[in-house]
This record gives C-alpha cells, sequence and structure tokens, in this order.
C-alpha cells in the first residue's frame, strides 16, 4: 500500500484558471518518485499541495490526497498541519531563505520534535547532534549554536536536510533542492539525500527539471504538462524508451547529465502543440461531464 | 572593533547634540529680547535688587564669561534656586521627574501593548474585515494628537461615563506615605494594592491618550514588516513542520519583523516624553511639564532652564540607548 | 519618473471628498464669520450664562450651541476662532514648509558641511519637547499672532528638514539627476529642476500635515493661556474653559473639541490623500 496516495487532485486560482488538472499518483514507502515538468508545469504546486501551503491565490477545488491512508482535507485546518508535520517534511529549494535568521541553527532542527511530537528537549537535542553527524558537518556543537547567515548555502541545505530527517517522517518532499546551490555542491547534496532516504527509507517525492538528475535518484517518475500527468512509469522504462512525445522530446532536449554545458534543443513546436491540445481536449471533457 | 568605533561616533554626536541643547537654551532666555532679571522678579523691584540678583547669576559680566560661569554650574548639577518656589531646581526637578517618568513609561506599555496586539491581529486575519477595520481605527488614532485624544477621553470616562480619575496623581485620601518620587513602583514594591490601583486609576487616562497615537504608529510599521516576512521561506518550512499560523506568527513572523519597529518605537518615545507637558497639564498630573508650564508663566527662569535641560538630557539618553540596544538586537550587525 | 505619476491619476478618494469639504466649510464660515455670527463673540450677557445648546431643556434658540459661563454665544465664538485657527494653519504651516523644506534641500543635496550644520541642528531640535520649546518661546517673545506663528516655524521646520533630506538625498543619487549634470546643469539649477519636483508629493501632503499641527499648536498655547490674547475667541481658550466647567457646561468643551477634531483629522486625512493622490509608488 503506498503511503502517499493522490487521486485526482485538482487545483485552481481563485479566477478559476487550473494549476493541477486531475493529478493522480501514487508513493510508495520507500520509494522516490521524481515529478518533472517545464516551470510552470506544477511540479511544485503538487508538493504545496500535499503539504498544504498552496499559495494564497491557489485553492484545492477537488480530488483527495491520503497520508498513510487518512484523507487530509477532511481533517480541520490545525490538526491537518499537525498531522502533515508528524508524517511528512519538506526540503526547500533555496537553503538561504529557508532558515530563520534570527533563530540559531539548533532549535530549528529540534523545535518540530519538541513542539509537535512532544519529545523532551534533551533528547530532542541528542537526536539533532546525531543527524547533524549523518549529515557530514563537522563540529555540530558548535553549528547548533550558528546562526543561519554565519554558514555557507551547502551547509544550510544539509542543516535543512537533516531537519527533515528529523522526525522520522515517512514522507519526504524535496522542492528542486539543488538549484539554488554551486554546481560542485549540487552533486554532494543529490548524494547526501540519495543516502539518507536509503539508510532511513523514507519515500521521496523529487521535484526537478533535470532529467539528469532523475536517473541519479528516483526509480519512478510521472511528466507534467500544464497541470496534468501526461506520463507515468518506471525511470528505466522512461529513458529507455518514453512513450509520450512530449517526454521523448523533453528527454531529446535535455544535455547529458555527463555533459551539462551541451547544446540545449529546444522541444518542437509541433509536439507542444499536440500536447497542449491533449489538455484542452481533457478540460472539454472535464466540461461536458465525461470526466468527474 | 567596528562597534566600538561606532559607539564612540555615538557618544561623540550626543555629547554635542547636548551641548547644543544647553546653547540653545542659553540664547533663548539670554539673548533674545526680554531682561532675565526683570523675567525673573515681581514688578517694582527696586534697582538695588535688581543688581544683587545679577551679581547673583553672574549677570554683570560678559556673555561669554556667563555662559562659562553657568555650564559648568549646571554640569555640577547646580541649576539654581527655584524663584517661585524658593527651592533648588535640583531638588525640584528631582522629585517631579519621577511622576513624569511613570507616566512615560506606563503610556508606552499601553502602546506598545495595544499597538503590537492590533499589528499581530491584523496580521493573522489578513485580507479579511478583521484587518480592514483595524486599518480604519489605525488611521483615526494616527491622525489625531495626544492633546485631542486626552480630551475625549476626559469626555468619555470622566463625564459622559466616570469610571476613572481624570485629575491628579493619587487620591490625598488614601493618605499613604511615600519614601521615594517613584509612587506607582514603591507602591508595587511594597505590595500595597489599593495604593497601586488607585495610582492606576489616575495615571491610565493621561497615559491613553500619550499611547494612542504611538499605538496607531506601531501598528502601521509593525503589520508592514510582518506582512513582508510572512512570505518568506523559512514560515513557509515552520507551516510544514506543523505550527499553527498564530505561532508562527509569534515565533517566526515577530522577532524578524520588530527590529524596524523597536528603532521607531525608540524615537517615537522621546516624542512620547515631550507630550507629557501638555497632557499633565489637561489631567493636572504633578509631573515635571506640569511645573515647567507653570515655571514658564510664573518667569520661573532657572526652572525653567532646568526643566528644560532634563527633558533634553533625557532625550539624549533614550536616543543614545535606543541605539545600542538596536546594536545588541540585530544578531546580523553582532556578528558582522 | 513624473511622466509615471502624471499617467496614473486616479480619483481622488472617498475621504480626499469628506476632508476637503469640511475645510471648505470652515474657510467659508471663518470668511464669512461677522455676517453668520448671530452675536457678538466677546459680548458677555450675565443672565444668559451656561445656556444649554438647543436640544437640551432650558435652551434658548437665540444661542443655538448655548453659553459659556459669561454668558457669551459658542457658536459666535468658534465662527471666529476659525478664522485664528485658520490664518494660523495657512500662515504657519507655510512658513514653516517653506523654511524646513529650503534647509532640507539644501542639507539632503548639497551634503557637506551644510548637511553637517544643518543635521547637527535637527538632532539638538529633536532634544526638546516641542510643546515646551513653543510654550517658552512664547513667554520670551510675548503673546500675539505673530508670535504663536513664530514659535510653530521654530519649533517645528525640523519635520520638513528631515523628511526633504532624506528624500533629497535619495533623488541626487539617482541617474537622471547625473546625467542633469553632465549635461552642464549648474547644481542649483538641477536642484530646482530636477530634485524639488520629485520631493514635491512629499512637501505638499507634509504641509497639510502641518497645517493641522498648528492648529493643534495654537489651542494648545491658548489652553495654557499664552496664544493669542485672552480677549480674541480661539478654540483652544474655549477648551481651556470648557475643561474648568465640565461638568456645569459640557458644550463650551465639545463643540469647539468636535471641530477642533474635525478639523486636525481632515488636515491629516487630505495630506494622506493627497500623497496618494501625486504619488502611488510611494504608498
Amino acid at each position: 500500500m503506498s503511503f502517499l496516495s493522490i487521486q485526482d487532485l485538482t487545483v485552481q486560482l481563485k479566477n478559476g484558471m487550473p494549476l493541477l488538472r486531475q493529478v493522480s499518483l501514487d508513493v510508495a514507502p520507500g520509494e522516490v518518485r521524481a515529478l518533472v515538468g517545464e516551470s510552470g508545469a506544477g511540479k511544485s504546486m503538487i508538493g504545496k499541495a500535499v503539504l498544504g501551503i498552496l499559495p494564497k491565490a491557489a485553492r484545492l477545488t477537488g480530488g483527495k490526497i491520503l497520508l498513510d491512508g487518512e484523507d487530509l482535507q477532511t481533517l480541520p485546518q490545525k490538526a491537518r498541519r499537525q498531522r502533515i508535520g508528524a508524517r511528512a517534511a519538506l526540503i526547500p529549494q533555496d537553503p538561504l531563505t529557508a532558515l530563520n535568521p534570527s533563530r540559531r541553527v539548533g532549535p530549528q532542527i529540534t523545535d518540530r520534535l519538541v513542539d509537535i511530537l512532544g519529545w523532551k528537549r534533551p533528547d530532542a537535542e541528542k537526536r539533532a547532534l546525531e543527524l547533524l553527524e549523518e549529515v557530514h558537518i563537522q563540529s555540530p556543537d558548535r553549528v547548533m549554536k550558528a546562526y543561519p547567515h554565519e554558514l555557507s548555502g551547502g551547509m544550510r541545505q544539509r542543516i535543512l536536510i537533516a531537519s527533515a530527517f528529523a522526525a522520522e517522517p515517512k514522507l519526504i518532499i524535496a522542492d528542486e533542492p539543488t538549484t539554488a546551490l554551486d554546481v560542485t555542491v549540487q552533486k554532494q547534496i543529490l548524494k547526501l539525500i540519495r543516502e539518507m532516504q536509503q539508510r532511513h527509507g523514507t519515500a521521496l517525492l523529487f521535484v526537478t527539471h533535470d532529467l539528469g538528475v532523475v536517473s541519479k535518484i528516483a526509480q519512478s517518475l510521472s511528466v507534467l504538462y500544464a497541470g496534468k500527468v501526461i506520463e507515468e512509469t518506471t525511470v528505466e522504462n522512461f529513458f529507455a524508451s518514453p512513450s509520450h512525445a512530449y517526454s521523448r522530446a523533453l528527454l531529446a532536449a535535455t544535455p547529458k547529465y555527463t555533459d551539462p554545458e551541451g547544446s540545449l534543443t529546444q522541444v518542437p513546436e509541433s509536439v507542444i502543440a499536440a500536447v497542449e491540445a491533449e489538455v484542452a481536449a481533457f478540460d472539454d471533457q472535464v466540461k461536458a461531464g465525461s470526466r468527474p | 572593533m567596528q562597534i566600538v568605533r561606532a559607539l564612540l561616533t555615538r557618544l561623540i554626536t550626543t555629547f554635542i547634540t547636548l551641548f547644543g541643547a544647553a546653547i540653545i537654551v542659553f540664547v533663548v532666555i539670554r539673548v533674545v529680547p526680554g531682561n532675565p532679571i526683570a523675567m525673573m522678579l515681581p514688578p517694582g523691584a527696586s534697582e538695588a535688587d535688581i543688581d544683587r540678583l545679577k551679581a547673583l547669576y553672574g549677570l554683570d559680566k560678559g556673555i561669554f564669561e556667563q555662559f562659562v560661569i553657568w555650564i559648568s554650574n549646571v554640569v555640577q548639577g547646580d541649576f539654581g534656586t527655584s524663584i517661585t518656589l524658593r527651592q533648588p531646581v535640583y531638588d525640584l526637578v528631582i522629585g517631579r521627574l519621577p511622576a513624569t517618568l511613570e507616566l512615560s513609561v506606563m503610556a508606552l506599555l499601553i502602546a506598545v501593548f495595544i499597538g503590537g496586539a492590533a499589528a499581530l491581529t491584523a496580521t493573522l486575519y489578513r485580507g479579511s474585515k478583521v484587518e480592514g477595520g483595524i486599518d480604519v481605527a489605525g488611521g483615526i488614532a494616527l491622525s489625531l494628537p495626544d492633546f485631542l485624544w486626552g480630551l475625549a477621553l476626559i469626555l468619555l470616562f470622566g463625564v459622559l461615563w466616570p469610571l476613572f480619575h481624570i485629575s491628579g496623581r493619587i487620591s490625598p485620601s488614601l493618605g499613604f506615605e511615600f519614601t521615594s518620587h517613584f509612587y506607582l513602583f514603591e507602591a508595587l514594591a511594597r505590595f500595597r494594592f489599593d495604593v497601586v490601583l488607585d495610582l492606576m486609576g489616575h495615571m491610565l487616562m493621561p497615559a491613553l491618550a500619550l499611547a494612542i497615537p504611538l499605538a496607531a504608529i506601531i501598528l502601521q510599521l509593525l503589520k508592514q514588516s510582518l506582512k513582508e516576512c510572512m512570505h518568506d521561506d523559512y514560515i513557509t518550512l515552520a507551516r510544514t513542520k506543523g505550527y499553527a499560523e498564530s505561532s508562527i506568527i509569534l515565533r517566526d513572523a515577530l522577532p524578524n519583523a520588530i527590529l524596524p519597529t523597536l528603532t521607531l518605537i525608540g524615537v517615537q518615545f522621546t516624542f512620547l516624553i515631550g507630550g507629557t507637558v501638555i497632557i499633565e497639564r489637561l489631567f493636572s498630573y504633578e509631573g515635571l511639564g506640569n511645573m515647567a508650564i507653570d515655571a514658564v508663566i510664573n518667569r520661573d527662569l532657572p526652572l525653567i532652564q532646568g526643566i528644560v535641560l532634563v527633558f533634553a538630557l533625557l532625550f539624549t539618553m533614550v536616543n543614545l540607548v535606543v541605539d545600542m540596544a538596536y546594536a545588541a538586537l540585530n544578531p546580523r550587525l553582532r556578528h558582522a | 519618473m513624473r511622466d509615471a505619476r502624471g499617467h496614473i491619476r486616479r480619483l481622488p478618494g472617498l475621504r480626499l471628498w469628506l476632508s476637503g469639504g469640511w475645510l471648505t466649510f470652515l474657510v467659508l464660515a471663518a470668511v464669512f464669520a461677522p455676517l453668520i455670527s448671530p452675536h457678538d463673540p466677546l459680548a458677555q450677557d450675565l443672565f444668559a450664562g451656561r445656556l444649554p445648546p438647543f436640544f437640551e431643556q432650558g435652551a434658548d434658540p437665540a444661542y443655538l450651541l448655548g453659553t459659556d459661563s459669561l454668558g457669551r454665544d459658542v457658536l459666535s465664538r468658534m465662527l471666529y476662532g476659525a478664522r485664528l485657527a485658520l490664518i494660523v494653519a495657512l500662515v504657519a504651516g507655510t512658513l514653516t514648509c517653506l523654511i524646513g523644506a529650503t534647509l532640507g534641500l539644501i542639507a539632503g543635496y548639497y551634503r557637506g558641511w551644510a548637511d553637517l550644520v544643518i543635521s547637527r541642528f535637527i538632532d539638538i531640535w529633536m532634544a526638546f519637547p516641542p510643546v515646551l520649546f513653543a510654550i517658552l518661546l512664547i513667554a520670551v517673545l510675548g503673546t500675539g499672532l505673530m508670535s504663536v506663528i513664530i514659535a510653530i516655524v521654530v519649533i517645528d521646520w525640523t519635520r520638513f528638514a528631515r523628511v526633504v533630506r532624506a528624500e533629497a538625498m535619495g533623488q541626487g543619487a539617482m541617474d537622471y539627476v547625473a546625467s542633469a549634470q553632465v549635461a552642464g546643469r549648474t547644481r542649483f539649477g538641477t536642484a530646482l529642476t530636477e530634485i524639488l519636483p520629485n520631493v514635491l508629493p512629499t512637501i505638499v501632503a507634509l504641509l497639510t500635515l502641518e497645517m493641522g499641527i498648528a492648529v493643534i499648536v495654537e489651542a494648545i498655547l491658548s489652553f495654557v493661556n499664552l496664544s493669542i490674547s485672552t480677549d480674541q475667541p480661539t478654540w483652544g481658550g474655549m477648551i481651556a474653559e470648557g475643561r474648568t466647567s465640565i461638568y456645569q457646561a459640557w458644550w463650551v468643551l465639545v463643540f469647539p473639541l468636535f471641530a477642533l477634531f474635525l478639523t486636525v483629522l481632515s488636515f491629516s486625512q487630505l495630506g494622506e490623500g493627497l500623497k496618494d493622490h501625486f504619488d502611488p509608488v510611494l504608498r
């Protein structure tokens, strides 16, 4: 049974413009699923919907999000937040802004354990120290007492990873966790996330626009276009023979991971037109009522 | 090192400001039209009286020499003797200053409480009618000065709905003997809560009048800073951790949003103390400002000088403390 | 930047209309006070002392808003008081604005020693409680309209100087100012043609605000009996008198206070509204 199950999730702007179109996907315990697509395809929006942090202008208008078999939408807001906080965690995109500048690092790792899960403070601190060692931070007790601005971007991302794993969540959502980092640091962080995920057996929803990264970390993936899942498959199958024309074009347009400077071919316009038509046909079906 | 140099520069400018303030006081009272001796003496004083007084205050000497004598006395805490009250100005000022300080601090606390609570509430309910209502109330509170709020409070809670005292500092009928001039502080320390209650009942209306405009300023600035903070990534992360919106605002947004407000409160606190002059008058509260107005009306030159200089000292010290607190509170500045 | 402002013209909001309306009404009342006042504002009638306003028991319809303890007509005194309040607002407000803005412009644009001196003076001024400063000045200068105006200018020029200095410093650092100078304009010419128009919206908003403050300062000075002279009706004077007889004749306090409330509120809302109107970027 999957730990995260999203069924026909629809998210719209307040003016009715759809951001996600009946998205369904499952993440099994221990599975790493990548969400790929161009910017604006809605891949981050899925993570935000699961974590209950949709932007103010957006609203969840249909579908279900089951976390460990429980429908989150049926819970009142406060309980929903606590439930999410206890079972899932976020590795954010930009480590430079995701740590509170006016608080020391230590409490930012332990706070969820103490405040949401009711741990005793010394236990939580011990746990934080272990985690910092796990993410290969030298002299963790010094780092615990540091303010974020005293640390490098890579260090801060390691801290955020440690913080995400602190409560042993069953699901972690990583929202382009390496895009804001230097190329050299990117590889280390990616390796670290993979290592941590395997050691803790956590399910991971990995949002990225970089197919090269997908091959390194994920077992399965969902390709999104205009808020719609257009292909869902295993990584093996995808790289061997993508079934959708758009996926093929996307794969062709991606520079090889070994050669990131390689020339970037564009997705051909004919493919874009075809996938746009597909999305439009889907919208018509929804309007006509042949789809729920 | 940097911080030491900044501190030193700040101390020097503070000194220059104080010295400049002393010169202004000296000039306004002695050089601008109106013979200070004539101002000091009752009408019909004899020539001999005038000469004696001139010698006493060194007014028969040159203006520069006068200033040197005057400033060296002032530095030693010798402000002369009050003409009307026939007591050393220093004693009079020290006797009244605590009343003004208690009133000012009380007003500041009320302003911070009301303004802060309003800003936090408006942030929690941002985009709703609650925020709109708070904005309108804040706009009106800001548009009218403490003097008008004082009068409005007198009408409302003194006449229409007489709940609080609108005159004086303490009920004489209480018969409580104080050993210090800090009445409220002393009553608290001696656990005389009946006296505390009476003092508060007198202080509340003038303090509220002083607090309302400042509360509105705190509301506006703090709300704006909070709203900006609420878009930050660490706020979003805190939401995913399971925290409720109210505790996120208090724990994550407030510490990052408060610094501009704290600086502003510091500057505005001197304005608030300045407001005590007329508010004390309005509520017959026996503080420094009320005494200052009496001193001006009675042309009590040494007393005027003393009070104005004490205010100037107080203001510059408040500004100095605020700047230092700002440096101490800002972790980024501290570790720079 | 000026062009951008020109394009974004919005209808003045409700508060502009309301505050503008009250102030227009006030100006008309002040101008025509001698014609519309039902009584001589100074005429005492000891037999008609403390008459309540028309809607209370025992009122005399000849005294619409009642009389004070000396039997003087409250309405007439308010109308004449409006004259004084408006004169002070206009003259003191404008003078304060001219002097303060000029000093602020000099300090903010020329920088150097001029800025050093002016900033130091601003600091020193900030060390005095303004009300006490004003009272002291009146004591030195003697009571009278001129003294009140001078006192307001002397205590409040820093309000303009501070804001205009900061704005001029910001504007002076902008590209178009540099390009104007490269184009061979004199520094003074640049200050006048490039900086001044850009700080003008702020100055206008502050000016209306200052007019409200001038009205308040005059009222405060009247309240402590140090304003114009005791035989001229002022709102502050009426309020001071009303304060002492608040339990016997509330109307002596309430009506002038209400007028003062509306006037100060209108001036400040007018300033805020004008600021929005001229410069949506600022808000």
